[in-house]
């Protein structure tokens, strides 16, 4: 089993075969998550049961919450592909960890903008300054940061690697950012609005939350797949077999 | 050279920066007066009532510092980039480790101490009440600290960019949040006349922190920009 995984990242470490293989998944993975998220958001618009309080704008959870789960997890997966590429020089790694800032960056505008969208009927204004929201906010902002320090290196291993030490001075950041803005928030809290204790949810709502996130995941795994290859054939483009490819 | 202790290379690399200094004190005075305008600018905007300014002003003046240590940062290694001898100084035998942090701990004394020790006077341009003086000196002498080692990491990084400015800012001032929310808390708390040692004492764990972690960062991208040459 050992040897297997061993084997396993050294063949993850050379573009040619990565680009190969996941040729070979690509398909598997994009089918089942647009069957999926087809199915999670029929079943949470039109089957799940409306919310009492909030009527139905409380199904843009379906939307934002897969959204707002992998905007997190997205950056720590940047954070460990980036040190994976600098402690063991593994390219796959560096390619990885470019690509992940611009789809996390997505991830959190779409968390921000259908937070503030469902804000509007239930909070009656379109942005708070509130614990959560801010920190998504900076969020965003350390993702682009990340994204633009790799594009502006004209040489791309370059970049990556400076983009790789920003992601990970970012990680040693994060939580500290993130406590400091909730004691931000408490100390400032504004009486006026108060978010209503949302009953632990209906399974009949659960469900088809849970399906989207899934398909969220497996949808963020077709990015990334996407856009590395794209990486792989522009950064390979002199080799003999991306010149086979093409040809 | 090579016989340097790493005492001696770090003391060296410090008073270098500080001659350095010495000889173009524009270097000096560019953040003060960077501060001093934009002071004015708040006024201008906000209109000159003791009230508002003042009730505004431990935040206005955090946010001053923390741009005028940023602006200040941008340079830190551009020139000696551009003529070569950054070169050198990531070759040299010592530890890079502590020779960034020498420097960086000279940059300090020019940007940091600097604003800082010309805050009293932009806190009475807006107003702040007499009593946070203390608590805004002494916040901002822990706070930019770690402004001024946290900016390095992104001069460093951005040391062999052309256009780095933006780009800077973008890095650097989302790694600011924890610094601004508690530096400005220890201000608002000092002009109530409410204990302000508990943000003092984060504050100087945030510097602590930058102090020990962020030249780690900075000779990493060092390192990587000499790649480029």
């Amino acid at each position: 089993m050992w040897q297997y995984l061993v084997r396993l990242y050294h063949k993850l470490g050379s573009p040619r075969w990565f680009y190969q293989i996941s040729g070979q998944w690509l398909p598997w993975l994009a089918v089942l998550s647009i069957g999926l998220l087809l199915t999670g958001t029929v079943w949470g618009l039109a089957y799940a049961p409306m919310d009492f309080k909030q009527g139905n704008s409380f199904r843009i959870i379906y939307i934002h919450v897969p959204a707002a789960f992998i905007s997190l997890a997205g950056y720590y997966i940047m954070a460990i592909a980036g040190a994976i590429a600098l402690i063991w020089r593994m390219k796959m790694a560096g390619i990885m960890m470019r690509v992940c800032a611009p789809i996390g960056a997505a991830m959190t505008f779409i968390a921000l903008i259908t937070g503030s969208l469902w804000g509007k009927p239930t909070w009656g204004t379109y942005w708070v300054w509130d614990a959560r929201i801010t920190s998504m906010l900076v969020l965003f902002f350390l993702y682009l940061g990340v994204y633009a320090l790799a594009e502006a290196y004209e040489r791309e291993e370059l970049g990556n690697k400076a983009a790789a030490i920003l992601a990970l001075v970012g990680t040693v950041n994060i939580p500290i950012i993130y406590k400091s803005v909730d004691w931000w928030y408490s100390l400032h809290q504004p009486a006026t609005i108060k978010l209503t204790q949302k009953p632990s949810m209906h399974p009949d709502m659960w469900w088809p939350l849970l399906v989207m996130i899934i398909g969220f995941y497996l949808f963020y795994a077709v990015l990334l797949i996407l856009h590395g290859r794209a990486e792989i054939l522009k950064r390979e483009q002199r080799t003999q077999w991306v010149q086979e490819l093409v040809n | 050279m090579a016989h340097l202790s790493i005492r001696k290379a770090c003391w060296e690399t410090f008073k270098r920066d500080c001659i350095a200094l010495a000889r173009h004190p524009m270097d000096f005075f560019n953040p003060l007066i960077f501060g001093l305008l934009v002071t004015l600018m708040f006024p201008l905007g906000l209109g000159p009532s003791p009230q508002t300014l003042g009730g505004l002003a431990p935040g206005l003046l955090w946010v001053i510092a923390l741009l005028s240590c940023l602006l200040a940062t941008d340079k830190l290694f551009r020139e000696d980039f551009e003529d070569g001898s950054l070169t050198f100084f990531v070759l040299s035998p010592q530890p890079l480790y502590f020779l960034v942090m020498a420097r960086l701990w000279a940059h300090w004394l020019s940007s940091g101490l600097a604003i800082t020790l010309m805050s009293p006077l932009l806190g009475m341009m807006l107003y702040l009440p007499g009593e946070a003086t203390g608590a805004l000196v002494i916040s901002l002498l822990l706070g930019t600290v770690s402004l001024i080692f946290i900016g390095g990491i992104g001069a460093a990084l951005t040391v062999g960019l052309k256009n780095s400015g933006i780009l800077l800012t973008l890095i650097i001032l989302p790694l600011y949040v924890p610094v601004l929310i508690f530096g400005a808390a220890a201000v608002q708390a000092g002009a109530q006349n409410m204990p302000v040692n508990a943000y003092l004492a984060l504050l100087g764990a945030f510097s602590l922190l930058a102090v020990t972690l962020a030249p780690l960062a900075v000779a990493a991208a060092l390192r990587i920009n000499m790649d480029a040459g």
